[in-house]
Formats: structure tokens, sequence, C-alpha cells
């Protein structure tokens, strides 16, 4: 069963030269214990979608939909008081950068504990010894003594941990993670990538991954949304998007992997696929 | 043939500062690295951050001296320390940054910022200056009304090709690249990366290519070195190195990149269904 639900989401934003359409009409859906890949490059719309589900966006935004579903709940009809409950709570993100995700006037112990604080109700105490437990599911090393650091004493790749264990502290049935690898060394990506999908298993909970590498889309999806320009191209099980990719866009995307390069050249995206005459 | 560029025990200290009560301490960045680039060749450079990969790319680009050892340029020892290298020199080496978005003075217009490196380092007359600008933001693949706008008006990737094109100015016989394209979406990845061959046939350039990631390196590189804190664990041909990785920090780097052939996202899909069944069992 669906556990995130929407049809016909289109976000258009209000710019000084007119109104411009960051996602038009897009079909995302993702049930319980699944991990969906939103695949696109920069200016596809990928985030916008994701952040519209978290009401993230700012006012110069329009967010229409058909449906916009979590757990069967409404989302768009939702009073704000309530949906602040489901927020941070049941659906939680991370994003790309882990150091500016973070204050840094504060201790990350602090940054978490005010989290529990506040979306659990735990008291001082039960708040620090669940910080610490966090940290260690996370991996974070000495978690007493990490909780007392700053971020910029920290790797970008130890507070992008830290960012997931914040994420992961209501136990959320639905994580939105938005290109959390991107800032990020390969080893250490595998590590975080390796965390996450452990901590999916573990919790049983549903992921959204939001990434332009199809390396990370491969290692991780069950299923994948290819998207450009605003627009779905293709959606597939992560095994048929990789042996019959449909759409010449996403042909496109996994001939530009420099691993799968033949000869000379690396293929570009427009060898591929013309694109469509801006309107 | 003498190479392009030659380092020989090149090593680098920083120096962290003691506070009121706490001792200053000194950190080894490179631990004696030797290494040979010869003329039309690329070298990667291959390590995590904080490996020492970016400062041996600085002292290479003789931005930073040496702690100790030798940076010889087309065989000429080249020491910054006790000199600052000529126009000469500098028209030499040219650095190509990581961050198309930092690396471009975002009040300069992109001829000036083409044209700066000939003012400051050429006798070049302002009518030149002008042309050889304009010619070389077509060699880049960019075009001449281009030539008034201002970086903020540029996607990621064509900044990276004005930053090339900023590079190439001088007609520089060595370019050094600090992950030129870690910054941008892959498709445009894979345009600058073939910009960056091209422009290799076309002037015989010589490259030093410093990533982390190792499909970008297999396609671009032809000699390969690891470098894991401050030495070079492995070195060699690209061929050798990928077709038989023998450091420990090597494989553990290729174990690292995600693997995208059909056989591995095969297995991974069955192994999550089986740990599927079994959790439901």
């Amino acid at each position: 069963m669906a556990i995130l639900n929407i049809r016909n989401l289109t976000v258009t934003f209000a710019t000084a030269t007119g109104s411009f359409t960051a996602v038009n009409g897009i079909d995302v859906h993702v049930d319980r214990h699944e991990v969906l890949a939103i695949v696109g490059e920069s200016g596809s719309g990928k985030s916008v979608s994701m952040l519209a589900v978290m009401g993230l966006l700012p006012d110069t935004a329009t967010v229409t939909a058909d449906e916009m579903t979590y757990d069967g709940r409404d989302l768009l009809k939702m009073s704000p008081a309530e949906r602040r409950k489901l927020i941070g709570r049941e659906i939680t993100m991370i994003f790309q950068e882990p150091v500016a995700s973070l204050n840094p006037s504060f201790t990350v112990g602090f940054q978490i504990e005010e989290v529990l604080r506040i979306n659990l109700g735990l008291s001082g105490r039960a708040a620090h010894d669940r910080a610490v437990e966090l940290f260690t599911a996370v991996g974070i090393p000495d978690p007493e003594a990490k909780l007392k650091a700053y971020p910029h004493q920290m790797s970008g790749g130890q507070c992008q941990r830290v960012m997931i264990a914040i994420a992961i502290a209501s136990e959320p049935r639905l994580l939105i993670a938005d290109e959390p690898t991107t800032a990020l060394d390969v080893t250490i990506q595998k590590q975080i990538l390796d965390l996450l999908m452990k901590l999916q298993e573990d919790y049983g909970m549903a992921l959204i991954l939001i990434t332009h590498d199809m390396g990370v889309v491969a290692e991780t999806a069950d299923r994948v949304v290819v998207q450009y320009k605003g627009r779905k191209m293709e959606e597939a099980d992560v095994l048929s998007l990789f042996e019959a990719p449909q759409s010449p866009y996403t042909r496109a995307l996994l001939s530009a992997l420099p691993e799968h390069a033949t000869g000379d050249r690396l293929p570009t995206v427009s060898d591929f696929f013309q694109e469509e005459p801006v309107r | 043939m003498t190479p392009v560029v030659e380092g020989r025990a090149i090593t680098r200290d920083y120096h962290a500062a003691g506070g009121m009560f706490s001792k200053g301490s000194t950190v080894r960045a490179l631990k004696g690295v030797d290494f040979q680039v010869q003329k039309g060749k690329t070298l990667a450079i291959v390590g995590e951050s904080g490996s020492g990969k970016s400062t041996l790319a600085r002292i290479i680009a003789l931005i930073d001296p040496p702690s100790s050892g030798e940076i010889l340029i087309e065989g000429k020892p080249v020491d910054i320390a006790a000199r600052r290298p000529g126009p000469e020199m500098r028209s030499k080496v040219q650095m190509v940054f990581q961050n198309p978005y930092g690396s471009l003075n975002p009040r300069q217009k992109v001829g000036d910022v083409l044209m700066e490196p000939l003012i400051i380092n050429t006798k070049v007359p302002a009518a030149e200056r002008r042309e050889r600008a304009q010619a070389m933001l077509q060699k880049v693949g960019l075009q001449p009304e281009h030539f008034n706008r201002y970086p903020h008006m540029f996607s990621g990737g064509q900044r990276q090709r004005i930053a090339i094109a900023r590079a190439l100015m001088l007609n520089p016989s060595l370019l050094v690249l600090d992950e030129p394209v870690s910054a941008l979406d892959l498709s445009v990845q894979a345009q600058v990366l073939n910009l960056l061959a091209d422009l290799q046939d076309e002037l015989g350039l010589t490259y030093v290519f410093v990533s982390h990631d190792l499909s970008v390196v297999r396609y671009i590189a032809d000699d390969v070195m690891v470098i894991s804190k401050g030495e070079a664990v492995e070195q060699g041909s690209r061929e050798e190195l990928f077709s038989n990785p023998r450091h420990p920090y090597t494989q553990q780097l290729f174990a690292a990149t995600p693997a995208t052939d059909l056989d591995a996202i095969r297995a991974r899909v069955e192994r999550r269904k089986a740990a599927r069944l079994a959790a439901e069992a």
C-alpha cells in the first residue's frame, strides 16, 4: 500500500519575468518499506516536488495537485498545525549540504536533543541518553564526546550522520533524502548509502532518494522515477531501468556514465535527446 | 624526453598555531611524493578529502611552495619560496578549480575574466587581447556574445568552461585541474570531459587531474597516482591500475565506487528480496 501518493502535482513559481513551472503534472507514489529514487539533472524539479510534500517551499510557489495524501490523509487540506505534527516526525528529510544544514553556533548534541525534546517530549536526561543511542545507531564513534562537538569540528561525512540521526530520531515512516551524498567522497558516500539502506531495513521506513547520480540509483533503489524539466520521463523498477530504458532521456543519462564510455568520447544527453522547444 | 612537470620527494607541512596553554603542532600533509608527466599526457591524482591531493595540486600549480623537495617545470627547477615565478613561468602552468561558482569574480564580465591574465603577464595590445578572448570563448564552446555577460548568467557547466578558457589564455603547457567536474551534473560532466579531451588533442596540453571519482579517472587519465594520508600508495598506468589494483587502499576505493552493471544490480535486488522475505517469515 502506498504511504505517499501524489497525483498530477504542479508547482509554479511567480518570478519577476512571469510564472515558471518547475514541476508539471507529476505522479509519485511510494509504498511502505520501499526505496524510491527520483533521478534528474539540476532544474528537473526533483527536489521541488519533495519540498512541496514537506511544505518547505517559499510563498512565491503555488502547489496544486489532484491528490497529495500521506497514509490516506490529505496533505493539502490539512491545517498547518496538523501538518507540523506530521512533518519532522512521521516524514523527515535530509539535505545535500550537511555542514550547512546544521547550526554552526550550537553543539550537535544540543541540536539533536532539541529535536528530541520538542518532537518527542523527552526530558533532558532521557533526551541525552536517546541522542547517544541514535549517534551509536548511525555509526558515530565515541558518541558521548561527539555530542559536545560543534559542526565545524566534524567532517562532512560525520555531519551527514548527525543529520541522519536527527532525521530518524522520531522513527519516521518516510525519510526523504535530497542528494545526501553529493557533497561527499566516494568512500564516505558508500558508507552513508549503506547506513541509509541499513536503517531503512531496520526501521522498515519508506525512503525517497533524490539524486542525479545513476551510480547511487544502482546501489540503492527498488523503483526509479526519471524526471526532466518538471515532467516524468519514465518510471520502472531498477533492474528494468538499467536493462531496457524506455525513454531516450534515460538512455542518455545512462550512457553519460563515464564507465559506460565506448571509444574516445562520452556521449552527452544532447546526442540522444532533442530538447523540446521551450514555450 | 624531458617531462613537462616532475616532482621529487615533495613534502608539505602545515603548522597549527598553539593556543594559550597548548603547543602548536605540525601536520605533514605530503610525505615525499615523486611523479612526472610527459607532454600531452594526463596524470590523475586520486584520493579522499584530507589525503593531500589538493595540496599537491597547489604545489604543482606553483601556488604554494613545497616544504622540501623539488618541482621541475620542463626540466627547470622552480622554487617559488625563494623567488616569485615571473610571467614566463606563470604562462606555462595554469589551474582550474573545483567550484566554478567560487572561482569567478561575480563583478567581472566574462571578457574581462579572460583578458586579465594577458594584462598581468603579457604586453599584448588591447585589440589583440579582445580578439584572443573571443576566439577562446568559441574554442571552449561558448558564444562571442557571452563576452559582455556576468558569471551569474551562466550555468555550472558553462562557468567551468569559462574557468578553463581563462586558464588557457596564456597558452600554458600544463593545466592543473582540481576536481573540475565534481560539482557538475552527470551529463554536463560528460560535456566538460569531452571538451578537455578535445583541447588536449588540439593544443597538446599536459594535464594533472585531481579527482576522487574513479570512473572519471578511468575515462581521462593515462597515468594514475593514488594518494592516501599524504603518501602515494600506488602509481602506474591506467590499464595496470584498473586491471590489477594492488594496494588495499586502492581496492577500497574500487569497492566504494557504485557498480552500475546489470549483474551487480540483479544481485542486490535479489539480496533485498530475500532479506524482506526473511523479515516477513
